[in-house]
């Protein structure tokens, strides 16, 4: 569902992907962790094209990501995202974040686009906030809104950058809830994350990302217990620790 | 004075419709090539961006009277030939539209990148993402920067007096010649009306400013 292949960028001289080699079976969860800065957030903006690569391939669903124009803007509607900072349109209700995509991108009808947005929003338990504006939302509901915003479109994909970072911790199940039940679902997912209980509950596989490589790759349970590499070792030691 | 008043009045009248057929037709087109520009400005496409940088650096910070001096002068030796106050209005809006073009980038800027991003993944087109999530939250920031511009266009409309057309400064120079005794009346009718132009744009500013304000 999502090919890279030998990918590699650059930020001026720092060379933040390197090598990347990452096949995604459709249904499959992916779990990406690793130390700050070491690039998980670029990986994961690749493959919308939210940023842009210098070398390698990137397809989605068999697709090579178009460079630019309506073609990618084609795309990037079959790749559903989620952010750490949630982004919902400030000046939007929660219905009109959420069916805004499917009525100017995916040219439904707006009594159609209503209907399935309070489906979605049912699916992640808010829509009893339909009518409120962002601001008026907890961090946890708002990144719900967030997600059924992405499942609106219905996504091939859906990328998760940290999405439960910024949350409080209670909040966080609820978010982290709403994902297990969509990795059940048999949706594609890449997750950057580094809630251990979401990896092993949810995830078929780890990835492990340090200085701009993947460095490790294995089931969640023979990752957390049984680390290969010194820095997924090292890595583990630190985040455990607490 | 039996004289002076009535003449005062007719030269008032005629003298700042003048003043606002060039603050009116030079605000229109500033802000529709203002508006361009700015677009073109934060564009994916560097050809684009290349050319609203240049044509900003270019026309703000060039002197408006050099500019009035290059139309009057160097547009009819290109064969163009149009009533002074079309130069006029070709010259205030060609230097105005700089100013807009920058009071709406600043405004733009003033948005999250994060909200253009999400409208980008949920694959909605550079425009959609301007014209639905960018714009929208950059119209209340765009607001004060904007007003000063259509301000400094209001004031800038007496520069055309100096090229022969005879707007409101221009009959303030007329009503000194003819009226030498009643100079300060003269200048402060004048004056007076130029407050009274600003006093309207300011207060359809705040107005604005209000109603964007309750939208969230
Ligand atoms: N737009 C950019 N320009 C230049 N450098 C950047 C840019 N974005 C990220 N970087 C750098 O690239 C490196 C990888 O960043 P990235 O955000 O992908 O890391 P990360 O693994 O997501 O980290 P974190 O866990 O802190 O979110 C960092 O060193 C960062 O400073
Ligand atoms: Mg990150």
């Amino acid at each position: 569902m999502v090919a890279m292949d030998s990918v590699q960028k650059w930020f001026g001289k720092l060379h933040v992907l390197q090598d990347i080699d990452l096949q995604i079976t459709p249904g499959e969860v992916v779990v990406v962790i690793g130390p700050s800065g070491s690039g998980k957030s670029t990986l994961c903006r690749t493959i919308n094209r939210l940023e842009t690569i210098d070398e390698g391939v990137i397809a989605v669903d068999g697709q090579e990501l178009p460079k630019e124009g309506k073609s990618l803007a084609g795309l990037r509607a079959d790749v559903g995202m989620v952010f750490q900072q949630f982004n919902l349109f400030a000046h939007k209700t929660v219905l009109e974040n959420v069916t805004l995509g499917p009525i100017k991108v995916r040219k439904h009808s707006k009594a159609d686009a209503d209907r399935k947005a309070h489906e979605q929003l049912r699916r992640v338990g808010v829509d009893d906030q339909a009518n409120k504006y962002p601001a008026q939302l907890s961090g946890g509901q708002q990144q719900r809104v967030a997600i059924a915003r992405a499942l609106a479109m219905e996504p091939k994909v859906m990328l998760f950058d940290e999405p439960t970072s910024a949350l409080d911790p209670e909040m966080i199940k609820e978010v982290l809830d709403s994902m297990v039940d969509l990795a059940k679902q048999g949706m594609t997912m890449v997750v950057v994350t580094h809630e251990m209980g979401f990896a092993r509950t949810a995830a078929h596989r780890v990835s492990f990302m340090a200085d701009g490589r993947l460095v490790e790759e294995n089931t969640p349970n023979e990752f957390f217990t049984n680390p290969q590499s010194d820095r997924a070792k090292d890595f583990l030691g630190k985040i455990l620790e607490h | 004075m039996d004289e002076y008043l009535p003449e005062l009045m007719r030269r008032l009248l005629d003298g700042f419709s003048m003043t606002l057929f060039l603050l009116g037709w030079s605000a229109l087109f500033a802000t529709i090539v203002g508006t361009m520009l700015a677009i073109f400005r934060v564009s994916p496409v560097p050809p684009l961006r290349a050319f609203g940088t240049s044509y900003v650096n270019i026309f703000r910070n060039t002197p408006l009277v050099v500019l009035f001096i290059l139309a009057v002068e160097g547009l009819p030796t290109l064969g163009v030939a149009i009533p002074f106050e079309w130069f006029a209005v070709v010259t205030l809006s060609t230097y105005t539209s700089a100013f807009i073009c920058e009071a709406i980038r600043s405004g733009i800027n003033t948005v999250d990148p994060g909200q253009a991003e999400a409208s980008r993944s949920v694959g909605m087109t550079f425009g959609q993402t301007l014209g639905q999530i960018v714009l929208p939250q950059a119209s209340r920031a765009v607001i004060p920067p904007l007003t000063s511009v259509y301000i400094a266009l209001a004031k800038n409309t007496a520069i055309a007096a100096a090229f022969g057309v005879v707007e409101a400064t221009g009959q303030l120079s007329n009503l000194i010649r003819d009226f030498a005794p009643f100079i300060y009346p003269s200048f402060f009718a004048i004056a007076g009306g130029y407050i009274l132009i600003v006093a309207v744009i300011s207060g359809i500013a705040s107005a604005l400013e209000r109603k964007l304000a309750v939208v969230r």
